[in-house]
C-alpha cells in the first residue's frame, strides 16, 4: 500500500454538519469523540474547516434551507473524501420523510458513501460507520 | 576537513523535524492520558502530515504556496543558526521572519476567519518576541556574548543564575506551541479557535508544510531552553522536556484567555521576571552591567 494511503486511513479528520437534525445524533457524534469512546485513538479529529476535512459527517434530513450550505461544504472539501450520513433522518428523511419542506435523505443533495442507522445512532455505530467510510476511502484510492 | 561538531550539527538539523513530530505525538499521548483516554499512536502527527501532503490542495491565494515554503524554510534556518553556533539575536529575528510568513499567508486570503487568525498571530508575536529578546539579553549579561558557541562553552550552568529567563522561555513555548491558556491565533492538534485561525485557508500540502514548520519551531524553543544547562547537553534536554511537560499540563489545566490578557500577562510576567533576575544578579555580584 502506498505510504500516503496508509497515512490517510490512520488520520480521518471529520467535518460535522447538522442539516436540521433534532440534535440527538449530534450529541452522539460528540459522545463518540469524548474520552469514553475516544475516537481520537483512531486518529479521528473533529475539525471545523472543510478544506482540511476527509470525512463529512452529516446529520438531519436534507431540506431547502440547508441544501446550499451542504453542497458548498461538499465542494470545499478536497478529494479524496467520503460522506457519512448519521441517523435515520440523514439516511431517508426519517420521521420527516414526506414533509413538504424536506427533500428526504442527505443523498438527495450530495453523494453519500456510508449510512449509519438509528434514532439516534449510537456512538459505537458511528465509530463503526467511520471505519467503514475509511474502507471506502481505501477503495477510492484503488487499494 | 569537516570537524566532528559540524557533522553532529548537520545530523541534528536533519533530525529536527522528526524529533519535533515525535514530540507532538508524545504530547498528544500525554494529553490523552491526562484526560483518561487512550489517545492516538505516537506516530499520529506523521500520519496527519503525510495525509495532508497527499490531499488535493485548495489554493486560495497566489502567495500561499511560496509563503508556506517560506515559513518552513525560515524555521529551518533559525534551527540551523542555533545548531551551528550562530547569534542568539539573529536566531530570534529569523524565527520572527517565519512568523511574518504565516501572518501574511492568513491575511492574503479573503476569509474573515483567516484574517482574524492572522491578526491574533500578530499579537502572539507581540507577546513572544520581546520575551525572546530579553531572554537573549539576560544570557548576554551573564556570558558577555550573544554567540551560541560562546554561551555553550560558558563554564557554569545558566539555570541557577537565570531562573527567571528560563521561566520566560517556558511562556514563549506555551504561546509558540499554541497551547491553552494562550491558544488564541489557532489551537494545536486540529482543535478549533474561531474555526481554525491562521490555518483556516491552508489545506493539502501547504498545511503539511506549515505543520512541519511548527514542529521545527517547537524544537527551536526547546533547544533554546536546553542552553540553560549547557555544560551537560543531556541535563539541558531533560530540563527542556520538563518544560514541555509543564506546558502540556498547563494546556490541560487552564481555559483559554483572551488575546488582550495574553499580551498583558506575558509582558507583565516576562518583564518582571527578567528584571528581578538581572537585578538579583547585579546585587549578588553574579554579573555587571
Amino acid at each position: 500500500m502506498r505510504l500516503v494511503t496508509r497515512a490517510r486511513l490512520k488520520s480521518p479528520w471529520i467535518l460535522h454538519f447538522d442539516c436540521g437534525s433534532c440534535n440527538g445524533c449530534d450529541i452522539e457524534i460528540l459522545a463518540a469523540l469524548t474520552p469514553k469512546f475516544d475516537a481520537e485513538r483512531l486518529g479521528v479529529v473533529n475539525i471545523g474547516d472543510p478544506k482540511q476535512a476527509d470525512v463529512i459527517v452529516v446529520t438531519g434530513p436534507a431540506n431547502p434551507r440547508s441544501a446550499r450550505a451542504l453542497r458548498s461544504l461538499y465542494e470545499q472539501t478536497p478529494d479524496p473524501k467520503v460522506v457519512v450520513a448519521v441517523g435515520a433522518c440523514a439516511a431517508t428523511g426519517g420521521v420527516f420523510r414526506n414533509c413538504e419542506n424536506v427533500f428526504g435523505g442527505v443523498d438527495k443533495v450530495i453523494p453519500v458513501d456510508v449510512y449509519v442507522p438509528g434514532c439516534a445512532a449510537r456512538p459505537e455505530q458511528i465509530i463503526d460507520g467511520l471505519l467503514l467510510a475509511l474502507r471506502k476511502l481505501k477503495e477510492k484510492d484503488g487499494g | 576537513m569537516v570537524s566532528m561538531e559540524t557533522v553532529f550539527s548537520a545530523v541534528a538539523l536533519v533530525a529536527a523535524p522528526f524529533a519535533g513530530g515525535l514530540l507532538m505525538g508524545v504530547d498528544r499521548k500525554i494529553t490523552a492520558r491526562m484526560q483518561s483516554r487512550m489517545g492516538p499512536p505516537v506516530l499520529q502527527p506523521f500520519y496527519d502530515v503525510l495525509k495532508l501532503w497527499g490531499k488535493s490542495p485548495v489554493i486560495t491565494s497566489r502567495l500561499q504556496p511560496i509563503l508556506a515554503f517560506g515559513y518552513l524554510g525560515f524555521s529551518f534556518l533559525s534551527v540551523a543558526l542555533l545548531l551551528f553556533g550562530g547569534d542568539l539575536l539573529s536566531i530570534v529575528f529569523t524565527a520572527a521572519l517565519a512568523e511574518v510568513c504565516i501572518v501574511t499567508v492568513s491575511m492574503s486570503a479573503k476569509s474573515p476567519y483567516s484574517y482574524l487568525g492572522g491578526r491574533r498571530e500578530l499579537f502572539c508575536m507581540l507577546s513572544t518576541e520581546p520575551l525572546m529578546i530579553l531572554s537573549a539579553l539576560s544570557i548576554y549579561i551573564v556570558t558577555r556574548s550573544f554567540i551560541v558557541e560562546n554561551v555553550l562553552t560558558f563554564e557554569e550552568p545558566l539555570l541557577p543564575l537565570l531562573p527567571g529567563a528560563f521561566i520566560v522561555t517556558g511562556i514563549v513555548l506555551l504561546i509558540e506551541m499554541r497551547k491553552s491558556p494562550f491558544d488564541v491565533s489557532a489551537s494545536s492538534h486540529a482543535h478549533q479557535e474561531i474555526v481554525r485561525g491562521v490555518y483556516t485557508e491552508l489545506s493539502g500540502y501547504t498545511m503539511a508544510l506549515v505543520e512541519v514548520g511548527h514542529w521545527i519551531r517547537t524544537v527551536l524553543v526547546l533547544s533554546i531552553a536546553s542552553i540553560f544547562w549547557a555544560p551537560n547537553i543531556l541535563v539541558g534536554w531533560g530540563l527542556a522536556l520538563a518544560l514541555l511537560f509543564m506546558v502540556i499540563l498547563a494546556d490541560n489545566a487552564f481555559p483559554r484567555l483572551s488575546w488582550q490578557r495574553m499580551v498583558k500577562t506575558s509582558w507583565a510576567l516576562g518583564f518582571a521576571l527578567i528584571a528581578a533576575n538581572v537585578l538579583l544578579l547585579v546585587v549578588t555580584g553574579g554579573a555587571t552591567i
